[in-house]
């Protein structure tokens, strides 16, 4: 197992940069996610680490090793591509045992090899079968199991699920999990998938037009997301545009939002500040009692969509529409129309310069 | 199972989609082949004239002498060899072609490779004959080179046979492994490389292998009509290029004796059978 160090890599097709001096640590052991919208690089980054592409400028560094002019073959990586890639031409357990054969191993070494990896991915008993005679999720499971036999010190994974259908992309995610920690690898997962990438990983990075801007653990991201890029990206967020002043925003109608004191931008400056549906409370008007400390709008009930477990409100307030979550817990409900008001902490509210 | 659709339907709403294709092909090849079917076995030609009757005389012709025998067995290597040279070059072009290049240099090479196709037969032969001879394109262009004198004339010889029957043909190989290559997926070797092949362990353990019908079905198309071949034998080679194929083509435009070369076709026809037939279980394993 190992760290991969990834320094200041660019490459360009022609005059688009779709790496620019990209800097990530993915850390020995961890499940790092690397998420973005379509096109942001993440295809291209990964596939530096691989060795199937090499940079133009910038250093790719595995376990202490400098790789960036090193071919795929000798870099000692897994991979586990989209569309699975399974040889048609070879049996389960031969494309399975591909790796260790190319290596030049033992007949039984691989036989055993071969087996412990069917095992892991719960595919024991069908190591005769073809490709073809498998289902989508197994095919994914011989994918993982043909990438891990080696013994590889990364694991590369661009977007493995997204072939799968919901329910068993679920199933394949709690399960490619177990089977990470279980062999405690460092993974390097692609993904444009917010909820996969949450629930997943322990470090995310947000890439964007082939700059990273922003990384940290889910909490951290979702909690304090960098820019309103990673906020909106990332989860759902309100975004209320304003100007900076102290330590908060003032809307356009007057009111000032109180911010959690972060790095602030300068004042007078044009900036907005980002809340999670679900950080908002939401009263009737009549009962609202006003408390310094929060933040407050009033507003009015647009739209109200029933979910279950949660509602989603949509209030016109401060000239804008907030969206906000609410679990229901038998409180009164609300309906269109209605005047409200909006409460929230100021520890929920990030500021950022626009 | 795909042909339980079929017979439960009758072959009936196919007929009208098959009846062109079997009319033609019984046109065009069954009844002239079944007439020379029936010469093979005459004396005399009926239109000549002459009294004709029925005789294995045409047949028995072939093992009378070590001749044809001889003869025939010199195409089948050449036959061989063609196909041996043509895998070999058509395979690497092929490879080229469909995960190498890309746009627009692709379609330029593309149309080189098939221009062979396009040129007449007989312009092709002499062009090469251009090249070949002494004093010729090769000759010249290399003694323009090469600091010492060298005689190259290559001009009716056993090599200039191959050449120009490999020149003739490599565009089969070219089309048919272009395109069983083209379907195997770029991922499929990214994958083979990233478990540590080397590019020649991916060649031989996952591209040879999927390519194997292309290389199958091009060295058929090659095959066959190289063992029967005689423009290129006759003009290329000269003195030494008489193989089974032009010794028929005598028997037909020279000595005009067309039972004996009806029947040397056809034993021409079940060797090649006989051949494809023994090779198949083989050549299936390596599909
Ligand atoms: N071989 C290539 N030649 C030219 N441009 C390329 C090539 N590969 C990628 N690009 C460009 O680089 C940018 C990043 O592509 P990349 O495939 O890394 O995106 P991605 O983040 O993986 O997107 P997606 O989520 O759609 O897979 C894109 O603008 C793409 O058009
Ligand atoms: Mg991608």
């Amino acid at each position: 197992m190992a760290d991969v160090r990834v320094e200041k890599v660019t490459r360009s097709f022609g005059a688009h940069k779709a790496l620019d001096e990209v800097s990530i640590v993915f850390p020995d052991g961890g499940f790092y996610a690397l998420l973005g919208p379509s096109g942001s690089g993440k295809t291209t980054l990964l596939r530096m680490i691989a060795g199937f592409d090499y940079p133009d400028s910038g250093s790719i560094v595995i376990d202490g090793d400098s790789v960036e002019r090193v071919p795929v073959d000798k870099r000692r990586i897994g991979m586990v591509f989209q569309n699975y890639a399974l040889f048609p031409n070879m049996s389960v357990a031969d494309n399975v045992a591909f790796g260790l054969s190319v290596r030049g191993e033992a007949k039984a070494t691989i036989a055993v090899e071969v087996q412990r990896a069917l095992d892991l991915v719960q595919l024991g008993k069908l190591g005769e079968r073809r490709p073809h005679q498998l289902s989508g999720g197994q095919r994914q499971r011989v994918a993982l199991a043909r990438a891990i036999v080696t013994r590889p010190r990364v694991l590369l994974l661009d977007e493995p699920l997204s072939a799968l259908d919901k329910a068993l992309r679920v199933d394949m995610q709690v399960e490619l999990k177990r089977i990470q920690r279980e062999i405690g690898i460092t993974t390097i997962f692609v993904t444009h998938d917010q909820e996969e990438a949450l629930t997943m990983s322990d470090r995310i990075g947000i890439l964007r037009d082939g700059r990273l801007v922003q990384e940290g653990s889910p909490e951290e991201i979702y909690d304090s997301p960098a820019s309103e890029f990673a906020a909106t990206f990332l989860g759902d967020a309100n975004i209320l545009p304003g100007t900076a002043e102290g330590n908060g925003l003032r809307l356009a109608d007057g009111t000032l939002v109180a911010a959690r004191s972060t790095v602030l931008p300068a004042q007078g400056r044009a900036a907005s500040c980002a809340v999670r549906p679900e950080r908002i409370a939401i009263l009737p008007a009549a009962v609202a009692m006003l408390d310094g400390k929060e933040n407050s709008l009033a507003g009015c009930v647009a739209k109200r969509i029933f979910a279950g477990s949660v509602s989603t409100y949509f209030v016109d307030c401060a000239g804008q529409t907030v969206k906000v979550l609410v679990q229901n817990a038998g409180q009164p409900r609300l309906g269109e129309g209605d005047d409200v008001v909006l409460r929230w902490s100021p520890e929920s509210t990030v500021l950022f310069a626009s | 199972m795909a042909t339980g659709g079929a017979s439960r339907r009758g072959i009936g709403p196919a007929l009208p989609l098959l009846a062109p294709a079997y009319l033609w092909l019984t046109v065009a090849i069954f009844l002239p082949l079944s007439a020379m079917a029936f010469f093979s076995f005459m004396t005399e030609l009926p239109m000549s004239g002459k009294d004709w009757s029925f005789t294995l005389e045409n047949y028995a012709a072939f093992f009378s002498g070590a001749l044809y025998p001889t003869l025939l067995w010199a195409s089948l290597r050449l036959g061989l060899e063609v196909t041996f040279w043509c895998l070999l070059i058509g395979f690497p072009a092929a490879y080229v072609l469909a995960k190498v290049l890309k746009g627009r240099v692709r379609e330029a090479i593309f149309l080189l490779v098939i221009l062979p196709f396009w040129s007449n037969g007989l312009v092709r032969i002499f062009s090469w004959a251009m090249v070949l001879r002494e004093g010729g394109i090769l000759d010249t262009a290399l003694n323009a080179v090469l600091p010492f004198k060298v005689n190259i004339d290559l001009m009716y010889s056993y090599p200039a046979v191959i050449i120009g029957l490999v020149h003739s043909y490599v565009p089969y190989v070219v089309l048919t492994c272009y395109l069983t290559l083209q379907a195997i997926d770029d991922s499929l070797i990214e994958a083979a490389r990233s478990l540590g092949a080397s590019r020649l362990q991916t060649l031989r353990r996952l591209i040879l292998p999927l390519a194997m019908p292309g290389l199958i079905a091009g060295g058929v198309l090659i095959f066959v009509p190289v063992v029967g071949s005689f423009m290129e034998p006759r003009i290329l080679g000269g003195r030494t290029g008489t193989f089974y194929g032009t010794v028929i083509e005598d028997q037909f435009v020279a000595v005009f004796n067309w039972p004996l070369g009806a029947a040397l076709s056809f034993i021409l026809l079940a060797v090649v059978l006989v051949i494809l037939a023994v090779a198949a279980p083989v050549l299936r394993r390596a599909q």
